[in-house]
């Protein structure tokens, strides 16, 4: 609701002011509100808000305005945006927008696994969205991170083990039958570079039948979990 | 003859057993040969170099310079890609420390632990790694010879020159003429192969000649996602294809390929295309090793994919008689990486770890509505068995069958990364 967005620049009106950002950043550019629900196809991977971490892709406070692949602080990005950040892309409402609609046809090679998002409004929302987060890092709005809730409810031991990666790198021989050691994801998605709780959630989910692919359901459900935990240690060190 | 199986004491990781490795000669090291440079052997070579890091020296034996991979050749029928995407060389592989050599093997002495190449060359091995894919029975369809008649009639089941003579045979067909296909009997490469094929020449030939028909020969009671087969064929080709199966002379079929006729069960047919798939068995060279059984092709132990014949000779792929898995691209590669891991440790002492092997055949029935049928095993004292399979229903919907088709391709790319770096 724009209503809601007029009230949040307005709290911060004083703040832009005296920042003269770009205009394009000052605009209303789609509604925020909307943009929130939206923003939950894109939760699985991208956390935003407080406390916000890298996850399978990079936590998104403050990604107006960064220049592409520019974060410091350990995500692992493809050669293909890497590239693109050596090249000049900066994350503004156009470039992200574009990236948005289809995010291989502005970063060639980039893992991102997302079909796109064909309508142009429901961009402009979900920006509206991400902004918030973005114009003013000491403000950052008081709600938590976006994640979803995991799949599946693990214990805190099956987190706990720790795997051998030597062990993964075995059994992860069988997942390189599909799964490309170097990211590439078309058809198949990338599983290099994953935070290992995120994976070993995401293979128990498999193991439990709760994600619905039957070759990946098979391929987990003999796993033990020492082996997912072996899994995990070995794809998070590829990169 | 003592076979050096391996015992896993206990459960879990922390009991790998390494082995008692042989002492390494002084300055020497171990050498692994490798024969045939498809989804088995150019896979086996690559793990074999990669993970030993330099400590074994690792020889590819490859009668092709640039490999067309037998997997994805339906799809080139189909125009659904193209010849060269199927095509392959092994710079990676060499760069990556496996000497390939581009030569035919045609001896093997097992007692003297030597190849022998058909350009004189000989080579040395502590262990030799078979993955020489399948040769054909001569015989097993009356009329037919592969030396004599595979011009005339292609087989196409060894990807390169006969793909392309198919594809040129079927394009070239007079508007309602017929395309015949002589099914293999088991066991056989690539069990839903042959009815991929099918539905890729029915694409075709409904685009380019929709009066044309289809006919099915087929020795077998039933085959592989035979349901999901009919299916397709019943909502994409409907009148097309007309299968002959055992119960009607299908298991009683002789060709004549000069006067372009099929013989079925003493009814005499004339076809425009005849695409004769006959009867398998290993790779030639798994025989003159001596390696195979009287049914022509090569046992071997379920935990490491060691020949049962001899302890230094590894056969992967299409050529071993392993149990439950079938004779796959996708079967070869799994079996690969057990066998070199296997390897590593005779050789270098490196950890061994409990075997598991996988499956997965996609096929495509028409544009976007792809299928498959997959599987998991792992080693029993008798064979591999099967722990676990799944297959596609009918009645998906097409979101799901373009996603199965659009993985496929993600897979082919994956498992030609795998194979050849």
């Amino acid at each position: 609701m724009r209503t809601q967005n007029l009230k949040f620049l307005g709290v911060l009106a004083g703040a832009l002011m005296a920042l003269s950002l770009p205009a394009s950043s000052a605009e209303l550019i789609g509604d925020a509100e909307k943009g929130e629900i939206i923003f939950r196809q894109c939760s699985g991977c991208h956390e935003v808000g407080r406390g916000a971490q890298n996850r399978i892709g990079p936590e998104l406070n403050r990604i107006f305005g960064r220049r592409a692949a520019a974060e410091k602080d350990g995500f692992y990005y493809s050669k293909g945006l890497q590239r693109m950040g050596a090249d000049g892309l900066v994350w503004e409402f156009e470039t992200l927008d574009a990236y948005l609609e289809n995010p291989k046809a502005l970063v060639t090679g980039t893992r991102m696994n997302f079909r796109g998002m064909k309508k142009p409004q429901d961009r402009a929302d979900v920006l509206a969205y991400l902004r918030q987060f973005s114009d003013m890092p000491q403000n950052i709005p008081e709600s938590s991170p976006t994640a979803r809730a995991p799949e599946v409810e693990l214990s805190p031991e099956v987190f706990a083990l720790v795997g051998d990666p030597e062990y993964g790198e075995y059994l992860g021989s069988e997942c390189q039958t599909c799964h490309q050691v170097n990211g590439d994801n078309a058809g198949i998605p990338s599983i290099v570079g994953w935070p290992e709780e995120d994976f070993v959630i995401a293979m128990h989910a498999y193991k439990r039948k709760i994600r619905p692919h039957p070759v990946m359901q098979m391929m987990a459900g003999r796993l033990t979990e020492e082996e997912i935990a072996a899994l995990a240690a070995y794809f998070k060190g590829l990169q | 003859m003592t076979l050096n199986r391996r015992t896993f004491i206990g459960t879990g990781i922390a009991t790998a057993a390494v082995l008692n490795a042989p002492m390494l000669r002084a300055q020497t090291k171990p050498r692994v040969v490798v024969i045939g440079g498809g989804a088995g052997g150019a896979t086996a070579a690559r793990y074999l170099a990669n993970d030993s890091k330099g400590a074994l020296d690792v020889t590819l034996v490859e009668a092709n310079p640039i490999y067309t991979t037998c997997f994805f050749s339906n799809l080139y029928l189909g125009g659904f890609r193209e010849f060269e995407s199927l095509q392959h060389g092994y710079d990676k592989l060499a760069a990556g420390g496996v000497t390939v050599i581009n030569d035919l093997a045609t001896g093997v002495d097992r007692a003297a632990k030597t190849v022998t190449l058909a350009g004189g060359q000989v080579l040395a091995y502590d262990r030799l790694v078979l993955s020489p894919g399948i040769d054909f029975v001569e015989g097993s369809v009356p009329g037919w010879s592969v030396d004599t008649h595979a011009e005339i009639m292609p087989h196409a089941y060894k990807a390169g020159p006969q793909t392309q003579l198919l594809k040129a045979q079927i394009e070239a067909m007079p508007q309602g003429g017929t395309f015949a296909m002589i099914a293999p009997p088991n066991p056989y490469r690539c069990p839903p192969g042959p009815y991929e094929r099918i539905s890729m020449v029915a694409w075709t030939l409904s685009k380019m000649n929709p009066t044309a028909k289809i006919l099915l020969v087929d020795p077998k009671e039933k085959y592989s996602k035979q349901g999901l087969f009919e299916d397709g064929w019943m909502r994409h080709y409907p009148g097309m294809i007309e299968r002959i199966g055992p119960d009607f002379g299908g298991n009683n079929v002789e060709v004549r390929p000069d006067a372009m006729e099929v013989v079925i069960d003493g009814a005499v047919q004339k076809v425009d295309v005849c695409n004769v798939i006959p009867g398998q068995m290993a790779g030639k060279i798994a025989a003159i090793a001596g390696v195979t059984d009287d049914k022509g092709w090569a046992p071997v132990l379920p935990d490491t994919m060691k020949s049962k014949m001899d302890e230094n000779v590894y056969v992967l792929g299409d050529s071993s008689a392993q149990g439950d898995m079938p004779k796959s691209g996708f079967s070869a590669n799994s079996q690969a990486k057990v066998a070199a891991m296997a390897i590593r440790g005779e050789l270098t002492g490196s950890k061994v770890f409990p075997a598991k092997y996988s499956n997965t055949c996609w096929s495509l029935l028409a544009a976007d509505d792809g299928v498959k049928v997959g599987a998991s095993y792992e080693p029993t004292p008798e064979k591999i068995g099967s722990t676990d399979t799944f297959i596609s229903q009918n009645g998906e919907d097409a979101a799901l069958r373009k996603q199965t088709y659009e993985e496929s391709i993600g897979w082919y790319a994956g498992i030609t990364a795998d194979m050849f770096g």
